[in-house]
Formats: structure tokens, sequence, C-alpha cells
């Protein structure tokens, strides 16, 4: 008998879920390739690879045999050292990505960008103080911004990095230094930039400034500073050093955690 | 009357005295300025190349937050946007203009713009807050408004080039301009005509060559002093910059040079409005203008 449309809808909609499900099982080191069902391409310097569609690019480049000394560190997305730029088949758009964080596509050209060459200054917030100058006498590429919006937009943290670098450059570091604390450091925004600026070391600096000189000190952290000082834990932490690895263990799992 | 204003870099960090004082003044005029949400250098300078587009993104991203403006009901068909910083004035009104007079410019700078703004239409309107005082408020509005008249002080207003040139640009007759005289009759002063009064400061020379700049401010300076004046009035912060600060160059290289005051014109409204010190911010003036105000006015 002829199916129905709707049972035809119906069968169609199971063999699509059967396939989501197929290729979002997770691939591990050992699995009998026959078993994956999914496979893409991508291009990891230039070189094609078959990979199974289910992996992150880091994943991806391992199966296809890479081992990473450098690029590699949390894997979760928050040490910002597995930057990657990329262009998908077809397309004129340079993109950026963490290879932790994001999955394969089909056709995918990659390269890693374990480190992005940058100097770091060193200087001295107790002696030089935390004004504009200050910041410039650093990084005075700052004032190359021409606004291009690059930096934004080549952000896996989807920061708003160009307008944290002009609010630098009219001295608003509260702007900056609130409006890039997601920075994980990974060099994307500065490789893109046409004025060479260093983005997340001067971001750095400019929290440190801000930090430093630009909020009131926290009260409760002066008095509990005061407390350690004045030994009110030394007695416990005392105890805590004679202790064995076991019975450390012990009171780990019995300690109490209250909730307010 | 609500109007989007473009503040510039300067007047966050060096010319605060500049911005309070005109906030202040226009508030006393009637109007509202409201500085633009968001907003980005202006470009710091025209770029003169024609295939240069790249320089013109920051003034046009600019000019798209002011669109933004009255999309979102901040203002309202209000097409306009204020100015107080010469430089940045004159990069943005060339801007605009570079992208008017060309549709396939704009067209590309908008197709760059294209995966995070709205495009520019072309229609928003760059002036300068001298031209709403000249046109919209009226001289014989802000003289309405003065407390105190500036009545013994004899003033020479300096131009420099970037209100006036290129002359499309021009806000007032870039020879022989008249604005700031106009205003500071209505202040009550006593406007001194000197014959420099459109020359160059030295500009962006004042970064590595500050003993010439001290040396065109030498001369800029002394015309004023033969022509009478007790002080310079000018509207730009760079102006500002190298007659005032450079003040401190020029008492080197000429020990026999005493200083004279410069006011940003707004400062001298804020003051004829009897605002209140806070409003006026002499402490950022490099030459202190106190003893020569006490001396004349009160
Ligand atoms: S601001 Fe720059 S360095 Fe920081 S996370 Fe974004 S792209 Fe990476
Ligand atoms: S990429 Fe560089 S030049 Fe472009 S907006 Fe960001 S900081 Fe400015
Ligand atoms: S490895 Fe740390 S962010 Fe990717």
């Amino acid at each position: 008998m002829e199916k129905t449309l709707e049972e035809k809808t119906s069968e169609r909609f199971l063999d699509i879920m059967e396939r989501i499900k197929e290729s979002n099982k997770s691939v591990t080191t050992g699995i009998d390739e026959k078993e994956i069902k999914h496979w893409v391409t991508i291009y990891i310097m230039g070189k094609a690879y078959k990979v199974p569609a289910d992996l992150t690019l880091m994943q991806a480049m391992e199966f296809a045999g890479y081992r990473f000394i450098r690029g590699a560190g949390c894997r979760a997305g928050f040490c910002g050292a597995c930057a990657t730029i990329y262009r998908k088949k077809g397309e004129y758009k340079l993109r950026t990505a963490l290879a932790c964080q994001t999955r394969v596509e089909d056709g995918m050209y990659l390269v890693q960008i374990p480190f992005a060459p940058a100097e770091k200054p060193v200087y001295n917030l107790d002696k030089e103080g935390g004004g504009l100058d200050v910041v410039f006498k650093h990084f005075p590429e700052v004032a190359r911004c021409v606004s291009c919006n690059t930096c934004t937009k080549a952000c896996p943290q989807t920061l708003e990095v160009m307008d944290c670098i002009q609010a630098i450059l009219r001295g608003d570091f509260k702007f900056a230094a609130e409006n890039s604390f997601d920075c994980i450091q990974c060099g994307l925004c500065s490789i893109r930039c046409p004025a060479e600026i260093i983005h997340y070391h001067l971001f750095q600096m400019v929290r440190r400034i801000h930090g430093k000189f630009g909020v009131p000190p926290e009260p409760n952290l002066e008095k509990r500073i005061k407390e350690i000082e004045e030994g009110k834990f030394n007695e416990e932490f005392e105890k805590l050093l004679k202790l064995s690895p076991e019975e450390l263990k012990e009171i780990y799992r019995k300690r109490e955690i209250k909730l307010d | 009357m609500k109007i989007p204003y473009y503040p510039g870099c300067t007047l966050k960090t060096s010319a605060k005295n500049l911005e309070v004082s005109a906030l202040e003044s226009a508030k006393v005029l009637g109007v509202e300025l409201v500085e633009l949400p968001r907003w980005n250098c202006c470009g710091a300078v025209f770029s003169m190349a024609t295939d240069d587009l790249i320089h013109q993104l920051a003034p046009i991203r600019n000019l798209i937050r002011v669109q933004e403006m009255n999309e979102k009901g901040i203002v309202e068909n209000e097409n306009r946007v204020v100015v107080l910083c010469s430089m940045c004035f004159n990069t943005l009104k060339r801007s605009n203009m570079f992208v008017k007079e060309d549709k396939e410019r704009l067209e590309k700078i908008n197709n760059f713009l294209s995966d995070t703004e709205e495009p520019y239409q072309g229609n928003i309107e760059v002036i300068h807050f001298l031209e709403l005082l000249k046109n919209d408020i009226g001289f014989d509005r802000v003289a309405e408004k003065v407390k105190k008249p500036l009545k013994n002080l004899k003033i020479a207003p300096y131009y420099g080039c970037l209100l006036l040139r290129p002359e499309e640009i021009a806000i007032d007759n870039p020879q022989s301009p008249k604005v700031l005289e106009n205003l500071l009759e209505a202040l009550g002063a006593t406007v001194v005509d000197t014959q420099f009064k459109t020359r160059c400061c030295g500009s962006y020379q004042t970064v590595n060559r500050k003993e010439l700049v001290a040396e065109l401010a030498y001369d800029i300076l002394n015309q004023v002093k033969i022509s009478g004046a007790d002080c310079v009035v000018t509207s730009c912060p760079l102006c500002m910059f190298n007659l005032d600060t450079r003040q401190e160059e020029v008492k080197k290289a000429h020990p026999e040079f005493k200083t004279i005051p410069v006011f940003y014109f707004t400062q001298l409204m804020a003051l004829a409005f009897d605002l209140g010190e806070s409003f006026y911010r002499f402490d950022l003036n490099y030459v202190n203008p106190k003893p020569l105000l006490s001396e004349k006015i009160f």
C-alpha cells in the first residue's frame, strides 16, 4: 500500500533524527572507523584530510595525526591558546575561531595561530602612574586605530574590541577594563588589526590601571588581609598542614557547603 | 531643543574646559547637546588621498551613530550633529562631503561596514557649535542671557585654519570671518582685530618641532599685544595648546616675553552668563587668566 504523505514525513523525520544522533556520537580514539558514518574534508595548512564530522577543530587535527605541543591548553574555551583562522569553501570571509570550541565543517581551510607575535612591555605602575600618557608611552600604536572594527569581528569572545580601544583613546579606562574583562588573550584581534595594535597586552595594562587607581579599595578585602596578617587562621593552617593526604580527602568529602 | 553632539577624544582628556563650559552655556540657551551614546575617533586628520577609503571609516561610522540616534528616538528628526572641536569638525565635515559627492565611495564604505552597521544614507549634516549659536540661537538671544558683560576685556579672536579651510567647509568668510567677533560683542567685550587671526598655529608640528611652533606662537601673540588686546580667544584645542601651553617654550626662547591668557570662546560665554568656576575650569588653561579677570571684570 502506498504510504501517506504524513507517514513519509514522519519516517523522514526519524531518519534525520537518527543521522543527527549518529553524527553527534562522540568519537574517541580507538573507535573502529567503520562505525563512523559522517565524514567531512578539511584542509590543514593546505593538505586535505577526511575527519569525522562531529569533532572540534582541535580533535580533528589530532585525528589527522597532529600532536599539539603548543596551541592547546585548557580545551575548554578559557585559555586562548588555540586561536585558528580559516576560510570556508566558496566564501571570501576570513574567519576566526577557538579550535577547541568550534566544530569542523566540510571544506574548511585551517591554520593555527598558537602565538600572536608581540612583545609584552614592562612597566611599573607604582612608579609611572596610571595616566593616558603612560598608556601611550607603552602602546603608542593605539592612536593609529582607524575604527575599521575588524578586531571586534575577529574576537571569539564577542567582545566589543574596537569600542574598548576607542574608550582608551579618550581616557575612559573604566569602560575598557570592564568590557575587556573576558579577553582570553588569544591574539586574533591583533593579528587582524591593520593598525598593528596589540589589544590583549594593552587591555591587560588598562585593567591593571583601573583596578589600581580607578576603583575604591574593597573594605572586606582589607579586613580579611588584616585578619590574615594578625594570624587569625594560623592555627587552623598548621592543623591542616600536619594531616596526611587521606585525612585531607576525608575532611574535604565531609565539608559542609552552605548556600545562602 | 535636543541635538546630537559629537565630543571627540580631546574634549574628554586635555580640553575638558571646552566641553563643560559649552554644554552648560548651551543649556542656558535652551539647547541640550546630547552626546552620541557610542562614538569613536573622528579620524583625527582628514585623509587627502581619494582612494584611501579606510581612513574614512571612523568619521562615517560616527555619522551612522547620529542616524541611529534618530532611529532610536533619542533625538527627533534632527539630522545635524554639533561638533565643538575644530579638528573633529573639519574631519567629520570633509569626510561627509567626500562620500556625499561620490556615491561609489559611499557604497564601498557601506559594503565594508555592512557586517555590523546599517548603511550611511548620506543625510547627516555636520555643524560647528558656533554655527548653531549664529544661525539657530542668534547672538541677540546670547546677549539676553549675559549677566556679567565682559566690558573691559579687550579680546583678539583667533580662528586658526580648521573652521575656515578649505573654503567648501568654512563656517564663515575664510578671509575675514566675523562669527567669533559677533559672539564676543554679544558678551559685551571689546573686539580687537589682529593681522594673524587666521594664520597657522603650527598644528601637529607641535609634537616633534615644538621650538618652531613656539616661534609661530611668539609672532601671533606679539601681534595680539601690539594690537592692544589683553587676551586671545579660540575655538580649537590644538590652537589652544600651541598658543597657550607652548608659551612655556616661548618664555625659554624669549626671556622678555610676558605670558598672555588664551580662552575658549565657550569659557568666556560661561563667564558672561556667570555660571560659576566649575564651568569655566580655568585651572586647565596653562596661563592663569584669573589675575587679568579680577583686574578687568570683578
Ligand atoms: S580581545 Fe582579542 S585577544 Fe582578547 S579574546 Fe578577543 S580576539 Fe582574543
Ligand atoms: S582592528 Fe585595529 S584599526 Fe581596526 S578598529 Fe580594531 S583596533 Fe582599530
Ligand atoms: S585550548 Fe584553551 S581556549 Fe582552546
